[in-house]
């Protein structure tokens, strides 16, 4: 308990750091946010009363001290390019990008733990030559490159994937809102059509947007394993005539999976900034289209919104990690 | 006197450099992998740089007649929609990625390592304070860090720039705090120290020479990450615009014909972007095994 109680308490520091780094982006960098509000034809006199009136000629703590105000009310500014605060934005857009997340992990970790675990217990065969080179492979592809690939195969060429334009088939409704997700809402309704729609729209920019993961965790869960396996007490669990399956999977795995565990953690935080682009390809409506939407129209408020989201779920998640990696492990709890 | 000590170390040095130098270049070289990467680098770069000469079409020259082209004997890689000549275009645009890798990898270095040897050799407040502004910027995924700064800045080339720049500052002041912790342990420092050299010339001439090894490796990966980063952020509008020959923009040009079937206005530069990638992950991978033995058992 008194290590969760640490572990929340090491958080503050970093949350208000992340805080006062989105600040400076906005207040310290070149560019005036009046004038980007007010538009370029706007004139001065214009451009001063919006500079008034957005605290802007106060002095930098006070102006500090209204944003995390502001932040504390859960006020993250207005985003004029859709007419409603970017807090409600959020609100509508959030569920759809973390389905997307939850989807595209559970796609990773399916592929990558396997394909690393096979990999290491047949070092230098067929099968960790071919892991290997989808790990190199994946970590060069650019997700956006390979969406636009995506969708060309099997939407255009082969007809399995359904049109790229959101979360469910143009035609059919989407379930009542329960959770918000998609596929949750539509089992909860018992609605099989909408499911099964759904399911066939979330997978393609879900698969697009695991590549990075699987790449990056089967590479860590390879190196991981190899170095437990490479261990004493597996040779004897081995030499005592243990079944291997047993070995690998109870013995050696558990000890490997801290660190397994912590690259998960660190692609999960990373998928947020890949969702602004899957999102954008197959016009999925979650924040992250929403972010280039915004940046399209020039209204910055919902990119900064998104940064401070993104890192805060990125902190959560790494509080998560350690959390997790304590209840795997006794001598991280007793560190 | 420390000075003509100073000396005497740096004329000895070079000899055992050069041979060591000379000993890594023998094993990358034999290194198949890393001279695939090579290879791969050095066809973006020599392509990029004489594209103006082999090519019979101008980057920006467009032809009506030839619309959106598929791929010929004319045009190798095809027309896009100005009837612009795509190869010419993706090497053209090969010359602006490679620049910004260059300078955004450049500017982390240039920043990340004195700050994370500053950090690891002064230590105390001063050093945690540094450190932990790094674990603040390690906080954002990396390419949301990286819109923040650029929308921060306003869209452009430059912008894109500083912003992959800035981003990778906390990796490289990471690795050389790491490097400087241990090296200002060893008795060729503590020398300095007992000599009278001051902090910034150990630092400098002493501890960053010695942490150089991780540095390098960082940065060759750095480079794919930041091309593939500025891509990104031209491909969602905030990196160069168009009509500018540059990948990410190609892509996010070429985005709408997808579903009508013209593949090759985003499959060339995408495979540009991904193979120049790839090239950097092989060196990058290649010259970790080379200087960093210990990570090759198990990497």
């Amino acid at each position: 308990m008194s290590y969760v109680i640490r572990r929340l308490l090491a958080m503050i520091p970093a949350l208000i750091g992340v805080v006062i780094c989105i600040f400076l982006l906005t207040r310290i960098l070149p560019g005036d946010p009046a004038r980007t509000l007010a538009g370029e034809q706007a004139d001065a006199a214009t451009v001063e009363k919006l500079r008034v009136d957005m605290g802007l000629d106060q002095p930098m703590l006070s102006q500090f001290f209204g944003y995390l105000g502001d932040l504390l009310r859960g006020d993250l500014g207005f985003a004029w390019h859709t007419g409603h605060t970017v807090t409600a934005d959020l609100a509508t857009r959030l569920p759809a990008t973390a389905e997307l997340a939850i989807v595209s992990i559970l796609i990773a970790l399916i592929v990558a733990i396997p394909l690393g675990v096979l990999s290491a217990v047949y070092r230098d065969r067929a099968i960790d030559h071919i892991g290997r080179v989808i790990s190199l492979v994946g970590a060069s592809m650019p997700l956006f490159w390979l969406g636009l690939l995506a969708i060309y195969l099997f939407y255009f060429m082969l007809g399995w994937a359904p049109a790229p334009i959101g979360r469910i088939e143009t035609g059919v409704n989407p379930p009542t809102t329960v959770t918000g997700f998609y596929l949750v809402d539509s089992l909860l309704s018992g609605d099989m059509v909408a499911f099964t729609s759904s399911l066939k729209s979330i997978i393609w920019p879900a698969l697009v947007l695991s590549t990075g993961s699987i790449a990056m965790i089967s590479r860590m869960t390879r190196s991981a394993m190899l170095e437990v396996l490479g261990q004493d007490y597996v040779r004897t669990a081995v030499s005592k005539g243990l079944n291997p399956g047993i070995v690998v999977g109870k013995h050696a795995f558990r000890n490997a999976s801290p660190s397994v565990v912590t690259v998960v953690g660190l692609e999960f935080g990373q998928l947020l900034g890949g969702a602004v682009i899957t999102e954008t390809i197959f016009s999925w409506p979650g924040v992250g289209s929403y972010v280039t939407q915004s940046i399209m129209a020039t209204d910055y408020a919902p990119v900064q919104a998104f940064s401070l989201l993104a890192a805060v779920i990125f902190l959560v998640v790494n509080l998560l990690v350690d959390l997790t990696n304590a209840a795997i492990d006794p001598r991280v709890r007793n560190a | 006197m420390p000075k003509s000590r100073t000396r005497s170390t740096a004329t000895a040095a070079p000899a055992g450099t050069r041979s060591t130098t000379v000993g890594f270049g023998r094993l990358l070289l034999r290194n198949k992998l890393g001279m695939v990467g090579l290879g791969v680098i050095a066809f973006w770069t020599l392509g990029s740089i004489f594209i103006g000469v082999l090519s019979p079409y101008g980057a920006s020259e467009t032809a009506a007649g030839a619309l959106l082209a598929p791929p010929s004997l004319d045009h190798l890689f095809g027309t896009d929609n100005f009837g612009r000549d795509l190869l010419t275009r993706v090497f053209a645009g090969g010359q602006l990625s490679l620049w910004t890798g260059l300078i955004a990898v450049g500017i982390s270095m240039a920043i990340g390592v004195p700050l994370g040897g500053i950090a690891g050799y002064a230590g105390g407040a001063l050093g945690s304070v540094i450190m932990r502004v790094m674990d603040v910027l390690l906080a954002f995924p990396s390419l949301v860090l990286a819109m923040a700064v650029a929308a921060a800045l306003g869209p452009g080339t430059s912008s894109a720039m500083i912003a992959v720049g800035i981003v990778g500052i906390p990796e490289f002041a990471r690795i050389t705090y790491g490097q400087t912790i241990s090296l200002k342990q060893r008795e060729f420092v503590e020398a300095g120290r007992a000599l009278g050299l001051s902090s910034a010339t150990i630092l400098t001439r002493h501890i960053v020479p010695n942490a150089l090894a991780p540095i390098v490796v960082r940065a060759t990966l750095g480079m794919g990450y930041a091309i593939l980063t500025a891509a990104a952020l031209s491909f969602i509008g905030l990196g160069a615009q168009p009509p500018t020959a540059e990948w990410g923009v190609m892509i996010s040009d070429g985005r709408g014909y997808i579903i009508s079937g013209e593949w090759w206005l985003t499959f060339f530069p995408g495979l540009a972007i991904a193979t120049s990638i790839l090239g950097f992950n092989l060196l990058g991978d290649a010259l970790r095994d080379v200087l960093d033995p210990r990570l090759r058992t198990t990497a």
